[in-house]
C-alpha cells in the first residue's frame, strides 16, 4: 500500500494552515503505511535566501557549532533552525553550491533532505502521527506541500528510504506502487550524471523527473516521459516551487482521489483523507484518469 | 428509522449491528450518518431492509450483500459491493475501480461513472452504470448483465464467459476474444428490464444500446491449436 496527501493552496487565507491540514491528512492515511513518513512543504522563498534541509543519526554531534563552521567555510551568516533530528539551514542563495561542498566535508555523516528556494522534507521511520510531531509539521505554513506514509516493498524501511524523494532543486516527489525496471534506469541516470542515496525505486521515479526538468522539458513533459519509460505500478504526486503534479500508471490499481475548490487542489490516496478540508461537500471530487497526467502551477 | 453516527459509535458496531438482524427484522430501514470515506460500511449484511449512506463510503462498502438494499449518497470508494450476492446496491455518485467485482446476484447501479475494473469476474450480478466505466471492465466476466449508458474504456470484456455487455456509447477498445453481437429480441426485453430498475429508463432505450459477448474462441478448447497447449 502507501498512503499519500497533497495540498495546493491557490487561497493565500489558508497558507498559514497547510501544515496543520496536511498532519491531519497524512496521519488518517496511517493504515495505508506505518513503517515510516515524511512531509515536503513548500514555505515560501525569502529574498536571496535557499534553504537546506539535512538529517543526522547524531544530531547532537553534528548540528553543533554548524552554523559557525558553514559560516567560516562560505564566509556568509548561516541560520540553522534544528528540528529533533533534522535541520534547516538558511544559506545565501549564491553560496547554495559552496554550503552543500562545505558541509560534506565538515559532517560527512549528514545527509541532505532538499535544498532549494522554499522546500523543506522532514521525514522519518514511524508512524504519521510521530513524525509530525516530532518535527512540528503542524505549525508551519506554505503555498503547498506533499506527505506519505510508507510500506516498504522495494527496499529497507530507513530515513533514507521513506519519502518525498527530492533529486532536485526544490523538487520533490512520493509514490505509491513499485518500479519494475528502476535497476535499468538508475543505471541510465547514473551514465547521465544524476547521483543516488539509495537502492530504493522511487527514488529512480524522482531522479528520471528531475533529470528531464534538468535538460528543459515541462513539468508536463516530464511526468508524461514517466508513463513511456517507467515500468511497474505508481501513482506519483510530484512538486515544484511552483507546481503540484499528479500521474498514476496506465494499470492505475494505486488508488488516488482529488478534489478541488476556489480554494486549493487537494490529493489523498482515499477520500478519508480529504472529508475534514474546508469546502469538501461542495468540491469537484474525482479519480484522476490512468495515464493522463495533471498538474497545477502558480 | 435507525438512525447510526458512524463517526461517534464506530465501524465494529454499525456492522454487527446490521450482521445481527440475520434475514427477518421488523427495523427494516436504517440511516448510516458520518460515513467519512470509512470502509467496508455495510459489508455482509443478510436481511431485507433498506440502508441508506449519507455520504461517501471508503473500501468495499456493501460487500457481500445479501437481500439488503443500500443507498449511498455520495460516491464509493474500491470495491463496492464486490461478491454481493443479491438485494440492491444505488450509488448517487461515482464508483472507484472494481464496483461488483465476482458479484454472484443481485443488482448495482451507479448513477455516476464507474472507473476501472468493473464487473471484474462477475458472476450473475446485475450492474447498469449511468455514466462511463474504465479499462478492463467486465474482464473474466463470467455470467450477468454489465449496462452502460456512457462510453466504455480499454479492454472491454477481455477473456470474456458468458456475461453480456451493453454499451450505449462507444467503446475505447476490445479486449481478447470479446466481440459485438447482434441485439435480439430477448436482449431488448433484458435492457428494458434492467433500465427500469436501475432509474435509467427515462435517460436511455434500449435500441441506442450494442451488445458485446465472448467469441468463445479463448476458453474453449480448440482442436486445432493442440500442438500449443
Amino acid at each position: 500500500m502507501c498512503g499519500i496527501v497533497g495540498l495546493f493552496l491557490k487561497d493565500p487565507k489558508l497558507e498559514p494552515k497547510l501544515g496543520a491540514m496536511l498532519t491531519d491528512m497524512l496521519i488518517t492515511m496511517t493504515d495505508r503505511g506505518p513503517d515510516s513518513a515524511g512531509i515536503a512543504i513548500y514555505g515560501g522563498a525569502k529574498d536571496g535566501l535557499g534553504k537546506i534541509t539535512i538529517q543526522s543519526a547524531h544530531p547532537e554531534k553534528d548540528f553543533k557549532d554548524l552554523d559557525g563552521d558553514l559560516h567560516d567555510a562560505i564566509g556568509q551568516p548561516v541560520a540553522m533552525l534544528v528540528k529533533s533530528t533534522h535541520a534547516v539551514l538558511e544559506v545565501p542563495l549564491a553560496q547554495m553550491e559552496a554550503a552543500r561542498s562545505a558541509l560534506a566535508h565538515l559532517r560527512p555523516a549528514v545527509k541532505v533532505m532538499s535544498a532549494g528556494d522554499s522546500i523543506e522534507i522532514f521525514k522519518e521511520v514511524g508512524l504519521p502521527k510521530d513524525v509530525a510531531a516530532r518535527f512540528d509539521v503542524a505549525k508551519m505554513k506554505g503555498t503547498h506541500g506533499i506527505g506519505h506514509t510508507r510500506m516498504a516493498t522495494e527496499s529497507a524501511v530507513t530515513t533514507m528510504g521513506a519519502h518525498p524523494f527530492s533529486t532536485g532543486t526544490d523538487q520533490c516527489l512520493v509514490h505509491n506502487g513499485s518500479l519494475s525496471n528502476h535497476n535499468g534506469v538508475r543505471r541510465e541516470l547514473k551514465r547521465l550524471g544524476m547521483t543516488f542515496e539509495t537502492e530504493n525505486d522511487t527514488e529512480v521515479g524522482a531522479a528520471f523527473i528531475s533529470h528531464k526538468l534538468q535538460t528543459g522539458e515541462t513539468l508536463g513533459n516530464a511526468l508524461e516521459a514517466t508513463l513511456t519509460d517507467l515500468d511497474g505500478f505508481f501513482t506519483f504526486v510530484v512538486g515544484t516551487k511552483n507546481g503540484f503534479g499528479v500521474v498514476r500508471d496506465p494499470i492505475a490499481c494505486k488508488p488516488a482521489v482529488m478534489a478541488e475548490t476556489d480554494q486549493y487542489v487537494a490529493f489523498g490516496s482515499e477520500y478519508r483523507a480529504l472529508v475534514n478540508l474546508p469546502g469538501i461537500e461542495d468540491a469537484r471530487v474525482w479519480e484522476p484518469e490512468p495515464a493522463t497526467v495533471y498538474f497545477w502551477e502558480r | 428509522m435507525q438512525s447510526f453516527d458512524l463517526g461517534k459509535e464506530g465501524l465494529r458496531a454499525l456492522n454487527s449491528s446490521l450482521h445481527a438482524l440475520k434475514g427477518q427484522t421488523n427495523m427494516t430501514a436504517w440511516e448510516v450518518i458520518n460515513p467519512k470515506g470509512a470502509h467496508a460500511i455495510a459489508a455482509g449484511v443478510d436481511a431485507p431492509v433498506d440502508i441508506t449512506v449519507r455520504g461517501s463510503t471508503g473500501y468495499y462498502c456493501a460487500g457481500m450483500n445479501k437481500q439488503a438494499t443500500i443507498r449511498i449518497k455520495g460516491s464509493a470508494g474500491p470495491g463496492v459491493a464486490e461478491n454481493m450476492m443479491s438485494g440492491t446496491v444505488i450509488i448517487d455518485g461515482d464508483a472507484s475501480q472494481y464496483a461488483g467485482a465476482t458479484g454472484r446476484g443481485g443488482l448495482l447501479v451507479i448513477k455516476g461513472n464507474a472507473s476501472s475494473r468493473c464487473g471484474i469476474s462477475m458472476k450473475g450480478i446485475d450492474i447498469v452504470v449511468h455514466g462511463n466505466i474504465g479499462h478492463m471492465s467486465a474482464f473474466m466476466a463470467q455470467s450477468g448483465n454489465l449496462v452502460v449508458l456512457g462510453n466504455a474504456g480499454e479492454a472491454l470484456g477481455d477473456s470474456l464467459y458468458e456475461a453480456r455487455l451493453f454499451v450505449r456509447g462507444t467503446v475505447k477498445s476490445l479486449g481478447a476474444d470479446c466481440i459485438e453481437k447482434e441485439m435480439r429480441d430477448e436482449h431488448y426485453a433484458i435492457l428494458e428490464e434492467l433500465l427500469r430498475r436501475g432509474e435509467a429508463d427515462h435517460k436511455a432505450k434500449p435500441e441506442e444500446f450494442r451488445r458485446y459477448g465472448s467469441a468463445r474462441k479463448l476458453y474453449n478448447f480448440n482442436i486445432d491449436n493442440a500442438s500449443s497447449y
